[in-house]
């Protein structure tokens, strides 16, 4: 049905647009209200591992609390500080909201249902993971204070250090798709759970799954250091930096913001869905009844469930620790994993 | 249609934004405008059909390069009334340089587009038959692996250039070594003392 609608028999420009539109304010709404209930469950999930009950007052189980903070913070009062430049102030969380939401044009959640196809999708993807950088810097900048500043300073080291590792872990899966179009990868993982990319075990006798775990848990930890989620939240470390570079923002631009943290956290669960758990493909043949959208989205919520309790287990990490960690550790490994794979698909003849 | 109509608005936001980099008062507005110019760039890279190179010029230049330039910008002092005294003294030179580039710029399009003397595979950004990805391929690693090799052998010298010369051991600074203290024990970090009564250990 989506693919019918994204490529009409008829394509005029006028059709096309307002179709594409529509579809994109459906994947907006969809993704909104998740994002609702998703941030509700990270509090649950915090107070359950604190023995808390966590937000339980607005509505039943407190299901509502996320649309009640959003009316508080909307009818806050927008304050700009007075040494701030103001433009870019305001413009700072805007574009990490933005951001987080361009990234989702190319995420396929279901056979066919993707806004768009991009041939280069895993790369379009990366890329906007990397632009995600510039609100926090802009936004820490402009708000011209100390605490902010040194907290957009961090996050800007954070993030280019584990952007490289991210692009060769991308890498690694690349070589095993021959293909940088997301809906390929996912396609090439069909099967059940033994083709994932996390085990690949369709390459026995050669036991790239030694390769491939361990790529997967770092993929999945350079994913919390470049969302900036506990323990790598050094950025807004409340014991250090009081709450980093959003210090100084309030009400909707504070909200922008958030809504862009958890926007991001949900599209790198996804990105790990996508690259080392078949997307939106069964674990098994026989569970393959049950429509793929329900797969995509209960591996999203899985991961979104293990950031949540990384946050709550995980104690902060030093920020040499963590540059450590970056380049010393992570670096080498996943280049060393490059090779492996390529040499792997080089001379196994699975490369066409 | 929709695709002109986007060529003038990526174009004419790469212009104003490169005129607003010189122009700009503050450095690290400047930085920012560089940014968005790199960035519109990339969107005219996407209607010429090299969609691999926009993304590239996106993750290197926008995600990366200039996330470093602005940081190193940001943390400069720097005196704005000061930057902009020499201006005018500059002033000839810049122009004398800009007009000399534009002039190359112009003779390097008409001999494109008039004699066609590059590569017939560097005409089009999509030759028949192969991606994007895989045209670039080819002629990165297949028809100029030498120079491709060259270049990153110029980059590593490069950059062990710049460690060499930045990396200093300062002779107090404590240092963690991480596989040391994982594998502390008991045995290590405990020892018994036999204290004399009135004494104490010395030391």
């Amino acid at each position: 049905m989506w693919t019918y609608f994204l490529q009409p028999e008829n394509p005029g420009a006028g059709f096309w647009i307002a179709d594409t539109l529509s579809i994109i304010g459906l994947f907006m709404i969809v993704l909104l209200i998740s994002l609702a209930f998703l941030l509700l469950m990270d509090r649950k999930v915090w107070a359950s591992v604190q023995m808390r009950k966590g937000p339980n007052v607005v509505g039943a189980f407190g299901l509502l609390q996320s649309f009640a903070d959003f009316l508080k913070f909307v009818f806050k009062e927008i304050v700009v500080p007075a040494g701030a430049d103001r433009t870019l102030f305001l413009i700072a969380p805007l574009i990490t909201f933005v951001l987080a939401f361009i990234g989702w044009a190319v995420v396929p959640v279901a056979p066919g249902w993707v806004i768009s196809d991009l041939n280069v999708g895993i790369l379009y993807l990366f890329a906007i993971s990397s632009l995600g950088v510039y609100g926090i810097i802009i936004g820490g900048w402009a708000s011209n204070s100390k605490y902010p500043f040194l907290g957009a300073l961090r996050s800007a080291a954070q993030m280019v250090s584990y952007e490289v590792s991210i692009g060769f872990i991308i890498v690694t899966v690349l070589l095993f798709a021959g293909s940088m179009n997301l809906s390929v990868i996912v396609e090439q993982q069909a099967g059940g759970f033994w083709n994932w990319n996390m085990l690949a075990l369709h390459t026995l006798p050669v036991p790239m799954f030694l390769v491939m775990i361990p790529m997967t848990a770092i993929f999945f930890i350079s994913a919390l250091a470049e969302t900036n989620r506990p323990p790598f939240d050094l950025p807004e470390a409340e014991s250090e930096l009081v709450a980093g570079y959003q210090v100084e923002y309030s009400s909707t631009p504070y909200l922008l913001f958030m809504i862009g943290e958890y926007l991001n956290i949900v599209l790198m669960c996804a990105m790990t869905t996508i690259l080392f758990f078949g997307g939106w493909h069964a674990p098994f043949e026989f569970l393959s009844f049950l429509p793929p959208f329900f797969w995509f989205a209960a591996k999203v919520i899985f991961f979104f469930f293990m950031f949540a309790m990384v946050k709550a287990l995980v104690p902060r990490y030093r920020y040499d620790q963590l540059m450590r960690l970056g380049w010393k550790i992570f670096l080498p490994t996943s280049l060393g994993a490059v090779v492996l794979v390529g040499a792997y698909v080089a001379y196994s003849g699975a490369a066409s | 249609m929709l695709q002109v109509i986007t060529f003038w608005i990526l174009a004419s936001v790469t212009v104003l934004s490169a005129f607003f980099v010189v122009a700009a008062r503050n450095p690290v507005r400047s930085v920012l405008w560089l940014i968005l110019a790199f960035f519109s760039a990339a969107g005219l890279f996407v209607l010429l059909g090299a969609e691999f190179l926009a993304m590239l010029l996106i993750v290197v230049y926008v995600g990366a390069v200039a996330v470093l330039f602005l940081f190193v910008v940001m943390m400069l002092d720097v005196d704005f009334t000061e930057l902009k005294q020499g201006f005018l003294s500059y002033l000839p030179f810049g122009a004398l340089v800009s007009i000399v580039l534009a002039t190359e710029l112009i003779i390097v399009g008409n001999a494109w587009t008039e004699a066609n003397v590059v590569v017939p595979a560097g005409a089009s950004a999509t030759p028949e038959g192969v991606s994007n990805v895989e045209a670039l391929g080819m002629l990165l690693y297949d028809d100029y692996a030498y120079f491709f090799q060259a270049a990153g052998l110029v980059l590593l010298v490069a950059m062990i250039g710049a460690i060499v010369l930045t990396l200093r051991h300062k002779p107090h600074i404590k240092r963690q070594n991480i596989a040391e203290q994982v594998g502390r024990d008991r045995k290590t970090a405990v020892t018994m003392q036999d204290v004399k009564s009135g004494e104490g250990l010395g030391e």
